[in-house]
């Protein structure tokens, strides 16, 4: 019960942040049909920008200002790279955003060196909020799931209850009958890789001194958002918010459970001994391949269900 | 997946950069090719052993070098994966380069010692040695051992045996957490056979191999932790998967102490912080407080400088044992001679910068040096990375009490 209660507690934590990066992407890649490989670059910049910023005026104006940084660098992108490289198709696009994710992490590298930089918690939230079982929760851990539940009703409220959200939705699923409906597209996706771009930012803070801020935090983050994209869907936030929080569950509980396919074998009663064929295979525990479970998952609904979890369209 | 695609061709035309330049640099020194991660998740680690090296080399040239030559540092980026690192030594043999370097990632140092023993089998004219700086899995020196392969740092058995003397007596439950690899699973076991025969009151309660530089929220490790009820973690971890656990284990706020092997290299003290005061404790061959400690001022003043110069810890003396072994060696054989210089090296004695005695034993080219356990904490002479915190010498332990029997049964070239 006790381990049960505090995995949950982190795999909801670990889902949220993951949240963060991916409904960004998700809203650009359903919109402008580009897999943003540079996304998780974002998070690594927000992170760095949030330690630079926090070291002269704080942390709850880096707070407000990183992801507002990243924000114009996301626009600026859209505006002065994106737009040319559109033309060229997608494959275009997906080669300048990967050259992108290459140049900005050499240019963490540079400014700020290779080994990792001491961002920390502020200090008024570096106390234990309460204790489960004996399991210190930290008060951090709780503002980054009241951050991410902020955000993931702010993108509600905006895409379903404003005009410019309507036309967003609208151009989720008919991007050319909006441009014929006279709505200026361009603005729209621009606006939309930059608020990506900001909430990648502001996941990059919040999780930045949560985990460590580092140069290859891009590297490790940016798998396992494409899978949450993937997974949850095109076109759907719902669908992103669920994938989201189910990858961080099976993450975190992959860990705590200690069982193989022996065992599962076990109860139909088949034994396997160093005898049986595969035994190595069979015997492996669970937590030693939890890393790998998301990219399972992923193989599988796009073999089974290819549009993923609440997809309303495809690629 | 594109992306792995992607980065390879990157690093491939990179290395070709590389290779082309190299025999553009100035004649007349002796090349040292030095291979590890210098991009991806472990380049942290890399990039700081370059450093440190390059400080080193600096000064052993000040001191003549070699033969009246120069040694010469030619890196090479094999991130981390094997089929690179053997690139590098194709590249180190087509220049004649007569030593390769190689310090992180044991999987990577069964890949060279097989291919330099190939190498050097079918092509005696450029022949190379390769100089292990850290890959540490016990294997390599042992079943897996070489005559072209020195290792000169202690191996995970002679790690495994320095952790568990140093074990408090009341600690009586451990948990294991290692990478998932040849060095991990060494790591693993050699712990595991040291406790059953120096501390049979210890009980194993957790073991765990974690795939290694996946991980990127160790919490869930920590209530598993918790919940075995361990007193003490002992990982071999390093990197990232070392900063980020000893991160998540500090901010779940457990009563647990960390024994571990790498929390004292590139970025350990930040992961740390001010909140593991005097939990964390690491095995390692030298740390900057070690010289004003033993009162040698000669020493605590050549590493202060590097400090000076540099913006992390300088952790890596047993690098200038390294090099003061291949100048001994280089100017013993008296020719720039693979073979000359790996026969010089054998048996070799050496008195390291700190004033302790080191042998390159002749049975397995194993490195027999002294060994020190260190604790974070408050109030040492000098910090870690800037947090206020750093390493205080808790035991050292003598080379002639760390010496340990090999099973090496190596096939020595005619002479």
């Amino acid at each position: 019960m006790e381990v049960f209660l505090v995995s949950l507690l982190n795999g909801l934590v670990y889902g949220m942040l993951l949240f963060m990066l991916a409904s960004g992407l998700t809203l650009i890649l359903s919109m402008m049909g580009v897999l943003n490989f540079a996304h998780a670059s974002a998070y690594m910049l927000g992170a760095y920008f949030a330690f630079t910023i926090s070291q002269y005026i704080g942390f709850w104006p880096a707070l407000v200002l990183a992801p507002l940084l990243c924000g114009a660098i996301g626009a600026a992108i859209e505006m002065y790279g994106l737009r040319r490289v559109h033309r060229n198709g997608h494959i275009a696009e997906l080669l300048f955003t990967f050259g992108l994710a290459l140049i900005i992490e050499k240019v963490v590298q540079m400014t700020w060196g290779l080994i990792p930089v001491p961002y920390r918690i502020p200090a008024g939230l570096d106390f234990p909020l309460f204790t489960v079982y004996g399991t210190q929760f930290p008060a951090y851990r709780a503002f980054m799931l009241l951050i991410s539940a902020l955000m993931f009703g702010a993108i509600w409220l905006g895409l379903t209850r404003t005009r410019i959200g309507l036309v967003i939705q609208a151009a989720l699923h008919h991007p050319e009958m909006v441009g014929a409906l006279g709505h200026n597209v361009p603005r729209v996706f621009t606006t939309v890789f930059a608020a990506g771009t900001a909430l990648a930012g502001l996941a990059g803070v919040i999780g930045g001194n949560y985990h460590v801020t580092e140069p290859a935090m891009a590297f490790t983050m940016g798998p396992i958002v494409f899978v949450v994209v993937v997974f949850g869907g095109l076109g759907s936030l719902t669908g992103c918010f669920i994938a989201s929080l189910l990858m961080g569950l099976i993450q975190t509980f992959a860990v705590v459970l200690d069982y193989s396919v022996a065992d599962l074998l076990k109860w139909f009663g088949l034994t396997v001994t160093s005898a049986t064929p595969f035994h190595e295979v069979l015997t492996v525990p669970l937590p030693r391949i939890g890393a790998l479970l998301p990219y399972v998952l992923l193989v599988l609904i796009l073999v089974f269900k290819p549009r993923g979890l609440m997809g309303t369209r495809d690629t | 997946m594109a992306m792995r695609i992607l980065a390879r061709a990157a690093g491939v035309a990179l290395l070709a950069c590389v290779a082309l330049a190299g025999p553009a640099t100035a004649q007349g020194t002796i090349k040292i090719a030095y291979t590890d991660p210098l991009s991806g998740p472990f380049a942290q680690v890399g990039d700081a052993n370059l450093k440190q090296m390059q400080y080193i080399l600096d000064y052993i040239n000040s001191k003549g070098g070699a033969l009246g030559k120069k040694f010469e540092l030619v890196p090479f980026d094999n991130k981390s994966q094997p089929s690179d690192a053997l690139i590098a030594l194709k590249s180190a043999t087509d220049q004649n380069m007569p030593f390769i370097m190689q310090c992180s990632g044991s999987n990577i140092a069964a890949a060279l010692i097989e291919a330099v023993d190939k190498h050097n089998s079918r092509n005696p004219e450029s022949r190379i040695i390769y100089v292990n700086c850290g890959a540490v899995a016990t294997e390599l020196t042992n079943e897996k051992c070489s005559f072209w392969h020195f290792r000169f740092d202690a191996h995970v058995a002679m790690k495994a045996e320095v952790m568990a003397r140093a074990l408090p007596k009341e600690v009586t439950k451990v948990y294991l957490l290692n990478q998932d690899y040849l060095f991990g699973q060494s790591v693993q076991r050699d712990v595991k056979t040291f406790l059953a025969k120096l501390r049979p009151d210890v009980q194993v309660v957790g073991d765990e191999l974690i795939p290694l530089g996946k991980i990127k929220d160790f919490a869930p490790y920590i209530t598993k932790i918790k919940a075995s009820g361990a007193q003490v973690l002992i990982t071999g971890n390093w990197g990232p998967d070392m900063n980020l656990l000893i991160k998540a284990g500090i901010d779940s706020g457990i009563d647990l102490r960390y024994y571990t092997l790498y929390a004292h290299i590139a970025g350990g003290a930040v992961a740390i912080g001010p909140g593991g005061d005097g939990k964390v404790r690491s095995v390692m061959s030298f740390n900057e407080n070690v010289a004003p400690e033993i009162g040698n001022k000669e020493a605590e003043e050549w590493t202060k400088a590097f400090r000076d110069k540099y913006p992390f810890d300088f952790y890596a003396a047993g690098f200038r044992t390294i090099f003061e072994y291949l100048q001994e060696a280089t100017n013993k054989a008296g020719a720039v001679d693979p073979l000359k210089i790996a026969l010089a090296l054998e048996g070799l004695k050496h008195k390291d910068f700190l004033g302790y005695e080191t042998v390159m034993r002749k049975d397995d080219h194993q490195l027999i040096s002294e060994y020190f356990v260190g604790t974070f904490k408050k109030g040492v002479k000098y910090d870690s990375e800037k947090t206020g915190l750093g390493w205080a010498t808790e035991a050292t332990i003598l080379a002639k009490d760390l010496e340990q029997p090999t099973s090496c049964k190596m096939t020595r070239p005619a002479k």
